[in-house]
């Protein structure tokens, strides 16, 4: 395992900019999540590492060798895709061993046996090592192809949206294994995703990039909590993070320059409206089972709260809002820290 | 708009049962969602209401009049599929006002239906524009569009948003439960989606191989789930299940889980001792020192506001549902305390959910 870099790095296709300026360290043993919409160059970017694309400007190095310029296959890394592509006619062992087979390793195999089986029992498919690939569920062929990545044991290991061809219940529990065996052995992996609960659950550091560029780089709970501007703040959870010109609210400590007020679902609460205060009217409560989402229009804006699922709340009843935590934007979306009180 | 009841419904391919005596009925104005895993009848059903497909036995009545072998085309049902099947060749209007020029309906009644279908949709601007330049949300507003520039009686939807990614799904739930309430149309749609049914339907009936497992309110069928595959299938994550055996007597506040009590809402049933499953909500589960059922923390899941945390128990994994501000350790032990008055317990074997105070037996009706 190692650390791999990526400094000021650009590439363009024609007049189209897919990654601009964009800077990043790995570090060894870290589980880093590049999360953006379709289009925001994670995988551009991830084809630039594995030197399938080669960058415009920019370097890249790994475990501090430079490797910008070299041959793909000489950059220790694997690769695994969206779509689990198996050799339909191997069985699931020929499947892992395959990697460790290529004439370039010349690894003995009792050497490859010991690994394919490690591996296999790593991702619990020890049981079906002898399977076709083709005779196995689209989670089980899954783990096989990310298994087929960790059999080599790579520098990094570099996963593009591998689960989200998955369904939800699946890709629930592939999440979780998925972090378990980075954890247990230390892996080193970039993850592309453009599903911010994969994101925020696997990753130590999430890096969200939109048109080419890192927004901002942290653990989960820095860029969930502690946003830098109105994009990346409306990223992360679900429903949605409120939005509310600050024209709106007749608050005195806003700081100045603030042009728009960010307030978490969770950080909206609603109480009986006495005529004081903000009032909003409830449009809509959506049930959901654990929790409700409550929506609610506020001079013309439509704000959601969360609220418990058996509080007595009907659609065209007033409420009082009380904004907690809220988060400060400037004009053009800059997060203004809040002053000190 | 239009009530429509099943009675008794059921339909054979040869030796497979599709559906099974279903009954339900959906009132007038309503918004009712089929749910259910693949295969198991909702579309079935819906195409026996509609008409596209014959029943083996039952009846279907639309407003009190049988209409169990009228054709499809007299029923007076919109029946819309996948949202995006728009004509390339036409513009936006002339897609919406097609149906009724197949009527051979005068231009001027036509004009005026599809501009308050439009208005309706908050798509007047849109128009004389080409389908082909619409974005997706649009199409699937046409289409819509066209269904409704009718006025049936019921709209029939089969999984219309299946092919959208999850925010902009989100989003036209949202917007098809708007659309509702301003037209009150009654609705039957169908989904594989919890999300879906739970946050559009005024009542969810929950299918699975062919049978209704139940009916209610989402709220009802989320609280009080008749049976461990509504229980499972509803909620996100599922709620966990702990196997135990015990005997039960009516009034008891408690069950012998292993060996430790656990207080629950009280039993109103007798059962001689045997296979139990006690149902746990993912977010009534917490952390406490004292509680006897232990375990150890597998993963958590940082989701913002809260986390998933699964813990690896005797029983199997369970996950709970915690605030995000409680702090977890991956490896270390935790006991598991439930919150008593939202427990719920099932028969192992069939899976039925056993009355209690706050479990008032079968869901149906």
């Amino acid at each position: 395992m190692a650390n791999v870099a990526l400094r000021h790095i650009s590439k363009s296709f024609g007049q189209t900019h897919a990654v601009r300026d964009l800077s990043l360290v790995i570090n060894d043993g870290e589980f880093v999540v590049l999360l953006g919409p379709s289009g925001a160059g994670k995988t551009t970017t991830l084809r630039l590492i594995t030197g399938l694309e080669h960058p415009d400007q920019g370097s890249i190095t790994i475990n501090g060798r430079d490797v910008t310029r070299d041959a793909p296959g000489t950059r220790d890394i694997a690769f695994v895709f969206q779509q689990y592509s198996l050799y339909p006619h191997l069985t699931v062992y020929d499947n892992l061993a395959f990697p460790l087979r290529s004439p370039a390793h010349r690894i003995p195999e009792p050497a490859i046996r010991k690994r394919v089986e490690r591996t296999a029992e790593l991702l619990h498919i020890s049981g079906k090592l002898g399977n076709r690939a083709t005779r196995l569920s689209g989670g089980e062929m899954q783990r096989v192809a990310i298994g087929r990545a960790l059999v080599r044991d790579p520098a990094i290991y570099l996963m593009d949206e591998p689960l989200s061809s998955l369904d939800a219940k699946l890709r629930a529990e592939l999440r979780l294994e998925l972090k378990r065996i980075q954890v247990e052995l230390g892996s080193t992996i970039l993850y592309v995703t453009h599903d911010q609960v994969e994101a925020m659950t696997m990753a130590s550091r999430i890096g969200v990039i939109k048109d080419g560029e890192l927004l901002q780089l942290g653990t989960p709970r820095e860029i969930y909590e502690n946003p830098g501007d109105r994009y990346v703040a409306s990223r992360l959870g679900t429903p949605q993070i409120n939005f509310l010109p600050a024209k709106f609210i007749p608050e005195a400590a806003m700081p100045s320059g603030t042009d728009t007020i960010g307030i978490r679902t969770e950080h909206l609460q609603i109480a009986k409206a006495n005529g004081r205060g903000i009032v909003g009217r409830v449009h809509r409560v959506e049930h959901l089972g654990d929790q409700n989402h409550v929506h609610i229009e506020y001079r013309g804006q439509m704000l959601v709260t969360l609220a418990d699922p058996h509080q007595p709340l009907q659609a065209g009843q007033d409420v009082e809002l009380r904004l907690l935590h809220p988060l400060y934007f400037d004009a053009v979306g800059r997060r203004i820290p809040a002053t000190v009180h | 708009m239009a009530q429509i009841r099943v009675e008794n419904l059921r339909k054979s391919f040869d030796q497979f049962t599709a559906v099974q005596d279903s009954n339900f009925t959906v009132e007038n104005g309503s918004f009712f969602a089929l749910l259910g895993p693949s295969g198991c009848g909702k579309t079935t059903t819906l195409r026996m209401i509609a008409g596209l497909e014959l029943p083996t036995d039952g009846r279907i009545l639309l407003d009190g009049e049988d209409v169990t072998f009228r054709r499809a085309a007299a029923r007076d049902i919109a029946f819309v599929f996948q949202l995006f099947a728009l004509y390339p060749h036409m513009n936006v209007a002339q897609n919406i006002g097609f149906p009724l020029k197949c009527q051979g309906m005068p231009r001027d009644e036509i004009r005026d239906r599809i501009t308050e279908t439009a208005r309706l949709l908050r798509i007047e601007h849109l128009l004389s524009s080409a389908t082909s330049k619409l974005s997706g949300g649009d199409r699937q507003r046409v289409a819509l569009g066209r269904a409704m520039v009718r006025r049936p009686k019921a709209f029939l939807m089969d999984e219309p948003l299946g092919a959208l990614d999850a925010e902009f799904r989100q989003l036209m739930c949202g917007e098809l439960r708007e659309l509702h309430d301003r037209i009150s149309a009654t609705t039957v749609y169908v989904t594989h989606d919890q999300h879906e049914a739970m946050s559009m339907a005024d009542r969810i009936a929950v299918m699975n191989a062919g049978r209704v497992e139940q009916i209610g309110t989402p709220q009802e069928v989320y609280d009080r789930p008749a049976s461990m595959f509504v229980a499972d299938f509803i909620g996100s994550p599922p709620m966990n299940f702990l196997q135990f055996e015990s005997g039960l007597r009516s009034g008891d506040q408690a069950v012998k889980f292993r060996d430790v009590s656990i207080v629950v809402p009280e039993i109103r049933e007798e059962r001689a001792v045997g296979p139990l499953v006690l149902g746990v909500r993912p977010e009534h589960i917490r952390f406490s020192d004292a509680a006897p059922v232990r375990g150890r923390v597998f993963g958590a899941e940082y989701l913002g506001t809260t986390q998933i945390v699964t813990v690896e128990t005797e029983q199997g994994r369970v996950k709970a549902r915690l605030p995000s501000s409680v702090p977890v350790q991956v490896g270390e032990i935790v006991g598991l305390s439930f919150r008593s008055d939202r427990l719920a317990l099932f028969d192992a074997e069939s899976g039925s959910a056993i009355r209690t105070a706050s479990h008032g037996g079968a869901g149906h009706g």
